[in-house]
């Protein structure tokens, strides 16, 4: 089996927690996607041009300083579970780890892993380049995405239009092919059915939003991520910015809908955090979705501060390896769901345990 | 089509008749058709009417037209994009350049890029990307055939490129 040990920092970084307003947003990431010139779009080249695109970027990326001491993955070579623990730790897409069902995994797709920024290849466009940073930092994470960018441009040659841009497989991501999202955790603004109105204003200012694993994934536990609709006609720098200005708007609504739920509803509040954790602390058994949602009201809790000595750095890290193919590799074998359920309880227990002592 | 009536003349009105369930078509020439009484609006407006129709025509043809462009590079057509909603290439983009006009305007409102500009890199940069993989593959095929000081040889060429 793979070990994610060694990719750099595990591929974890963005979870530390230390990243601004780390409580309400988890991660911010962005995401450009290129096409190298003289092959059809990977969804149309045929296996050998695949074949070669991987190995023009494989040739080019130690001349990339941006990626070195990074990791190269033949995603096509690895095992279904493997491809699955690297997309439930958001390395790759689902589509690039072969997990639609429409489709397996294609030959060619590979990802390279460096610190904090990544490039998969043979996803649906031939590059996807990546940066993701822990907590609210757009500005960061455009700076290291945009050194990564120049850099691989100078050794790759990106498919250009001087009318439309950077040239993408699908026209939704013409032009700076950016795709600039917030992972953020909204539970006050859920409880008090506020959302729907956030979620609407959303869509009216260009902006959009998804579940925990983007493009067609449910909303779970309250965990949005929140990202730019449109990619042609405004500049990196405006679509950033209006992203910024948006998201900074929810922030303040989220805090606003916390004081008032404390202060209209303060004890209800209180005894369902705490039924939650008392669940995440005692509990035998945890299905993956219930763990999902008692972690999102002890992430409220703690960052109401109604509980502490639990850090979000351990809630972020439950968050990750309390899914089914981080469970499964932890055991070192494979699970059946009562199994994993079992297994997810157990470590849930273990982790809170090290954390804030053990349990009662 | 000859007149029903005087066999001599083009017919250019279509009387369509309804009795008792029994529907009858009847093409007159436009004299037999005012001989019957029949007020028709042929004529002049028959300029008009070719006027409207044939630049309907020509967008049904240009549609036809646009529908079986092929891109010369990925043999993608218009059809095959509808369907999956994916292009199949760079070159699609300067194929269905008009279709892809419009789209991209509903999509985003815009369909002229503002953001990065790109440069194409110079060849010796490209080349240099390109002389390190010949020299990877030069180098496995050294070890495979054990020539490890060739090997050696190119390792040290590699470093030197990275």
């Amino acid at each position: 089996m793979f070990d994610p040990s060694l990719l750099p920092d595990g591929g974890l970084t963005w979870l530390d927690a230390s990243g601004d307003l780390s409580d309400i947003v988890l991660s911010t990431r962005i995401r450009l996607a290129r096409n190298i010139e003289g092959y059809a779009f990977a969804g149309r080249a045929r296996e050998g041009e695949r074949l070669r695109i991987w190995a023009q970027v494989r040739d080019a990326i130690p001349l990339v300083p941006a990626l070195s001491g990074g990791v190269m993955l033949r995603v096509d070579e690895l095992a279904g579970d493997d491809r699955e623990l690297l997309h439930e730790r958001h390395l790759i897409s689902r589509e690039l780890a072969g997990l639609e069902r429409s489709a397996g995994v294609r030959a060619g797709a590979a990802v390279c892993l460096g610190d904090g920024v990544g490039v998969m290849i043979n996803e649906e466009d031939h590059l996807r380049l990546q940066a993701v940073r822990s907590g609210f930092a757009l500005d960061p994470a455009m700076s290291a995405i945009g050194r990564l960018d120049d850099e691989l441009g100078r050794r790759v040659p990106y498919s250009f239009h001087r009318e439309f841009g950077y040239l993408t497989a699908c026209p939704t991501n013409t032009g700076t092919g950016m795709r600039a999202s917030v992972l953020i955790h909204l539970p006050g603004l859920v409880l008090t059915k506020e959302i729907s109105k956030v979620l609407a204003g959303l869509q009216q200012m260009g902006l959009t939003y998804r579940g925990l694993y983007g493009e067609g994934s449910e909303v779970l536990g309250s965990f949005f991520q929140i990202s730019n609709q449109t990619t042609l006609g405004r500049s990196e720098e405006e679509l950033i910015d209006h992203l910024a200005k948006v998201v900074r708007h929810v922030i303040q609504r989220e805090q606003e809908a916390r004081r008032v739920l404390w202060r209209d509803a303060g004890y209800i509040i209180e005894d369902k955090l705490f039924r939650a954790y008392g669940t995440l602390r005692y509990a035998r058994s945890l299905p993956f979705e219930e763990a999902m949602n008692l972690l999102s009201g002890v992430r409220l809790a703690v960052g109401m501060q109604r509980v502490t000595g639990l850090s979000v750095y351990t809630l972020n890290k439950l968050l990750i390896f309390s899914q089914p193919a981080h469970l499964a590799w932890r055991e070192g074998h494979e699970l059946t769901e009562a199994e994993a359920d079992i297994a997810r309880a157990r470590f849930v227990r273990q982790a809170l345990a090290d954390e804030v002592g053990p349990a009662l | 089509m000859l007149c029903d009536d005087c066999r001599e003349r083009d017919a250019t009105v279509t009387l369509t008749h309804a009795l008792k369930g029994e529907v009858s078509v009847t093409h007159l020439c436009q004299r037999c058709a005012a001989e019957r009484g029949l007020e028709t609006t042929a004529g002049t407006p028959f300029k008009n009417m070719i006027a409207d129709y044939l630049p309907a025509v020509q967008q049904q043809a240009a549609i036809a037209q646009a529908e079986a462009l092929q891109c010369a590079f990925c043999s993608m057509t218009l059809k095959d994009f509808r369907e999956s909603g994916r292009l199949g290439c760079a070159r699609c983009y300067t194929t269905f350049e008009q279709s892809l006009r419009a789209l991209l305007r509903r999509v985003h409102g815009n369909a002229r890029h503002v953001g990065r500009a790109y440069e194409s890199p110079p060849p010796d940069l490209l080349l240099e990307s390109t002389a390190l993989g010949e020299l990877r593959a030069r180098l496995s095929r050294a070890v495979a055939q054990e020539e490890f000081e060739v090997a050696a040889r190119i390792r040290d060429q590699i470093r030197d490129l990275e």
